[in-house]
């Protein structure tokens, strides 16, 4: 539709870059790195797939510097697909993402997953029409990447591992946190800025609101519908499954099987039901024995 | 009375804060016996692929059908307006229209998230325009002679209405505005 010269219209605003995120709530982001994966991905029911060129289990295993996808693999999944399609920027990387954002892809993740672009420096993610979302180990972080504009929170578990231990130290981390200062008092608030390295207005607004500006998913580490599970009674508000779909022995049922347990996370019946004669999961990692902490990555 | 927000993926926590803050009990709607219970149900946005699904997972399109032909107020926005149309144009093969409201609906018709926005709606009889966000929309593309179009932007309805069906292509949950809430619990 031509917008120009009717109603005014205003485009990425930081209420219709959220607006996104809270569509996505109570939903799954799914990893793919092919059109057919993104169609199998679709079909089971996720609300959007995040487009790579390896899930990062593989880049964990192949090592070496992991960067932006080929804008044809990108481009090759928009076409196959209804539902939101978001892809990777490194972190630090804002030409990465300036080509992703005239790929018009609907969402950027300047990942820890790919190797950081710049040692100090986050994108300005507020010089973007299209949003962002960030990862984040502890509350202290999670604020200063939504000072930079991001509009979508992940906490960052550790990615291509199939352990969910590192997501849950984070989500409590961050949750636990806002518990706190929602209970601190207004003298105690500048402490806690100072503490958490975060700009106090934002500081502020957590403890007024007792949660973030912008949703907060989890992601790294899910690789099972009671993983899902977990990580929403923990107060996630979706969940982003990388390596633990394809990776694991059979993709399309495990994909349903995780898309009916993050709508319903509180009922073990059905989670029960839909845990069932799944196969394999994907082969999991024990934290200790990583060469590369992901979740490290990132200031 | 008891009104329902489907609470199957999507912006149905939004939802319930507008109605608790209007002090009407809002309950999230996940199985039939959960529907069967409300006397108004809200179909919130979403990913209407993930919803159509999920209905099927848990054994709520049947009942739901049900519900609807038999005159349940329901208020659909933005993946809600896609589910209760008549006929959906570029969608998901085989996703749920449920028929509640003679328009047809064509998906993310207004574009990509680039092109997500909000532009003020002038509704008819209001004083003041309501902020209206838009995120990859869809587009009303036609509505049948028993549809009353509520407002429009640059011509095309955005706001309909059809007995106690209303479906708006916009986002009321996303806006400090509970007017069409207000209005959806009221109506008779």
């Amino acid at each position: 539709m031509a917008a120009e010269s009717m109603s005014s219209r205003e485009t990425g605003t930081p209420l219709v870059k959220r607006g996104l995120a809270e569509m996505l709530k109570g939903g799954v982001i799914m990893d793919v790195v092919t059109p057919e994966q993104a169609k199998v991905a679709e079909d089971a029911g996720a609300v959007a797939v995040m487009a790579l060129e390896r899930v990062p289990a593989d880049i964990r295993r192949d090592g070496g510097v992991a960067r932006m996808s080929d804008p044809e693999m990108i481009t090759g999944i928009q076409e196959a697909v209804t539902i939101p399609v978001m892809a990777k920027a490194r972190i630090g990387h804002f030409v990465e993402a300036q080509i992703l954002e005239a790929l018009d892809v609907d969402y950027i993740d300047e990942s820890e997953v790919l190797t950081p672009a710049d040692e100090a420096h986050h994108i300005d993610k507020w010089a973007f029409t299209v949003p962002f979302v960030c990862g984040a180990t502890n509350l202290g972080e999670a604020l200063r990447r939504i000072s930079e504009g991001a509009c979508m929170i992940r906490s960052k578990g550790e990615a291509g591992t199939g352990n969910i231990v590192e997501a849950v130290r984070h989500l409590r981390s961050i949750i636990g946190d806002i518990r706190k200062i929602t209970q601190a008092d207004s003298a105690e608030l500048f402490d806690w800025a100072k503490q958490l390295r975060a700009p106090l207005p934002l500081v502020r607004e957590v403890a007024e609101t007792g949660w973030l500006p912008v949703p907060m998913f989890c992601a790294g580490g899910i690789s099972t519908p009671a993983d899902a599970g977990l990580v929403m009674q923990l107060g996630a508000e979706a969940v982003f499954v990388g390596s633990g779909i394809f990776k694991s022995s059979d993709p399309a049922p495990r994909a349903k099987a995780i898309v009916e347990a993050a709508t319903n996370y509180r009922d073990a019946h059905i989670l029960a039901k839909v845990s069932r004669g799944l196969g394999e999961p994907m082969p999991g990692l024990e934290i200790d024995g990583l060469e590369t902490r992901l979740a490290d990555r990132g200031w | 009375m008891k009104v329902g927000v489907l609470a199957l993926q999507g912006a149905f926590g939004l939802h319930e804060r507008v109605l608790n803050r209007l002090d009407v009990a809002a309950v999230q709607v996940r199985t039939p016996e959960e529907l069967a219970e409300v006397d108004r149900l809200v179909i919130p946005g979403g990913e209407s692929t993930a919803i159509s699904k999920l209905l099927d997972a848990n054994g709520l399109a049947d009942p739901l059908a049900g519900r609807l032909a038999d005159g349940l107020p329901v208020l659909g926005t933005c993946a809600g307006l896609i589910l209760l149309a008549a006929e959906v144009v570029d969608g998901y093969p085989g996703q749920h229209c449920f028929g509640a409201i003679d328009a047809t609906v064509r998906r993310n018709g207004y574009g990509r998230q680039s092109e997500s926005f909000h532009a003020p709606i002038d509704v008819e009889g209001w004083e003041s325009p309501f902020p209206g966000v838009f995120i990859r929309a869809p587009v009303i593309a036609s509505a049948g002679p028993d549809v009353e179009v509520l407002a429009e932007l640059d011509g095309v309805p955005v706001l309909c209405r059809q007995g106690s069906v209303v479906v708006s292509s916009f986002h009321p949950e996303l806006a400090e505005d509970d007017r069409i809430h207000r209005w959806f619990i009221e109506q008779e």
